[in-house]
């Protein structure tokens, strides 16, 4: 199998290849640095994203407050991560680094004041 | 009397009021919301900050930032406050109208910061015919409900426009469990950033480049809507079909808010849609500066603050010396391969950044401005990734009449 994709390390923006054999990766192509290289095959590997939503916040001056989670969470998490944010509410105030939950070990911080 | 009024309150207003206050000046900042921030509180995605701040953090956060800043300063805000017009009495006089909860005002004031970005371009704009049923949206109005007041549009979406900010939206749509069918983009290539693009593998979500949606059809609600192949003249090919969905987001780029401006005659640059401003953001009305989204679409918001900033610095420089003292302008004008640029003109008394955009994708290409003999490589240049370029001050001097900007391949 092979995965193509543009690096987004750096502006550049390299089309990387990367050659995947039983979950193994068997060549990196394309990349002009090695930064690019280990994300690459990351991406592939283990890809992780920042997720972010908003949640009802009672007695804010708007009616949700943002969030984000303090660090990427693997891609196959996302949809469990997105269902328990869901369940989740909040009461005023809030600040902007206020750690409002927690899931599976990965802090989910408020990003707007509420 | 102020020295200076920001109009504007989001990333190019605040970081203007902050940088104006920082240099002494007695400066007020309009807002027509409750809020600040402009469109940050709703950017609730990461990606901000990265040059201005040297952090990554999302809209809300970048925007905290500058009003704890705001606070600290005791710069004076006054938000539900819409200007209503904006009249220039002579060069060191204007008068800013605004209505608020409270009344009516008149404000006297030396300079003005116009940062009132910029609006979106509706269905219309774009030749969409068809029903007018519910469930037309804008990227921003979309992005409003459902981050903001946490109400979600719609269930099938279909987005017509592959530029960041429907990309992002195509994200938050999938993220909260909605079906985003397509996104369609006219042009042959995608409009966003690499790393927006590449939502759209992560989610599996189609995007037809060459393509536009030209009808709309439903009762009451959206129902379905009609997509055309178009050829490489972005005319209509004939090849369609219709794709099912609830709800059709309209991402279609954005055009600076310069109405005011154009009332109180700023001469207006047709390629930016913004103002024609010289190297500390002046518009041809003295002592009215512009920054940020009204001046030209940005890409970055650090770029937006960085505008601000040096519009304040203007804004300074004006109420010292009782206007901008620069006896030659140099013209900077565009050639092949440049759709825009700002600023227009030079003084060659200090660096200037260049903000600009080409007209199509190329790789291996050199800008050049071959009045001055400079030259940059870039390995890919795209319509998409705004270019900013510094040019030194002993540069700009060497030049004779005008410079030209121009991207051309190696
Ligand atoms: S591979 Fe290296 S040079 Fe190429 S885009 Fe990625 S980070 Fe940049």
């Amino acid at each position: 199998m092979i995965y193509r994709f543009t690096c987004i390390v750096c502006p550049l923006g390299c089309t990387i290849e990367v050659e995947v054999d039983d979950d193994r990766v068997k060549a990196v192509r394309g990349h002009t640095c090695q930064r690019g290289k280990e994300w690459a095959i990351e991406e592939v590997t283990n890809p992780k994203r920042v997720v972010m939503s908003v949640i009802p916040v009672e007695g804010g001056r708007l009616p949700t407050v943002s969030v984000k989670t303090a660090e990427p969470v693997p891609k196959e998490k996302i949809s469990e991560l997105m269902r328990f944010l869901a369940r989740l509410k909040v009461k005023a105030p809030v600040r902007p680094g206020e750690v409002v939950a927690e899931f599976d070990g990965v802090k989910i911080v408020a990003t707007r004041e509420a | 009397m102020y020295d200076v009024v920001v109009i504007g309150g989001g990333p190019a207003g605040m970081a203007a009021a902050i940088k104006a206050k920082e240099l002494g000046l007695n400066v007020l900042l309009l807002d027509e919301n409750d809020y600040l921030g402009g469109i940050l509180p709703q950017c609730i995605h990461p990606g901000f900050g990265i040059h201005y701040f040297r952090e990554e953090l999302t809209g809300p956060e970048f925007a905290h930032r500058l009003k704890e800043r705001l606070k600290e300063l005791r710069v004076k805000v006054k938000g539900n406050a819409r200007v209503l017009s904006i009249e220039n009495y002579s060069d060191l006089e204007k008068v800013v109208t605004f209505v608020s909860p409270e009344g009516i005002f008149d404000v006297r004031t030396k300079t003005i910061i116009y940062a009132a970005g910029a609006r979106e371009r509706h269905a219309f704009e774009i030749g969409i015919v068809g029903d007018r049923v519910a469930g037309i949206y804008t990227a921003g109005e979309a992005q409003t409900l459902m981050d903001i007041y946490g109400i979600m549009p719609g269930k099938e979406i279909v987005i017509v426009g592959s530029g960041d900010v429907g990309l992002i939206m195509a994200r938050r749509f999938a993220l909260e469990g909605a079906r985003v069918k397509a996104v369609i983009e006219l042009m042959p290539y995608p409009g966003g950033l690499a790393r927006n693009i590449m939502i759209l593998r992560d989610f599996n979500i189609p995007l037809y480049l060459s393509h536009k949606v030209v009808e709309v059809r439903g009762r009451g609600r959206v129902k379905r809507v009609k997509v055309v192949k178009v050829d490489e003249n972005l005319r209509e090919t004939g090849e369609e079909f219709w794709i099912s969905c609830d709800t059709l987001i309209i991402s279609a780029g954005l055009i600076p808010n310069v109405k005011l401006l154009k009332e109180v005659g700023v001469e207006i640059d047709p390629a930016t849609g913004g103002p024609v401003v010289n190297d500390r953001l002046e518009t041809s009305v003295p002592g009215i500066f512009v920054a940020g989204n009204a001046l030209v679409i940005n890409d970055l918001v650090d770029y937006v603050a960085e505008q601000g900033e040096l519009a304040a610095e203007g804004a300074k420089e004006f109420v010292e010396n009782e206007g901008i003292g620069t006896k030659r302008w140099i013209r900077l004008k565009r050639g092949q391969n440049v759709r825009l640029l700002a600023p227009h003109y030079l003084s060659g008394e200090r660096d200037v950044w260049i903000y600009a955009r080409v007209s199509k994708p190329m790789e291996n290409v050199a800008v050049e401005f071959p009045e001055i003999g400079k030259r940059i490589r870039l390995p890919v240049v795209k319509p998409a990734e705004m270019l900013r370029i510094r040019l030194r001050k002993k540069e700009i001097a060497r030049a004779k009449g005008a410079i030209t900007m121009e991207v051309v391949p190696l």
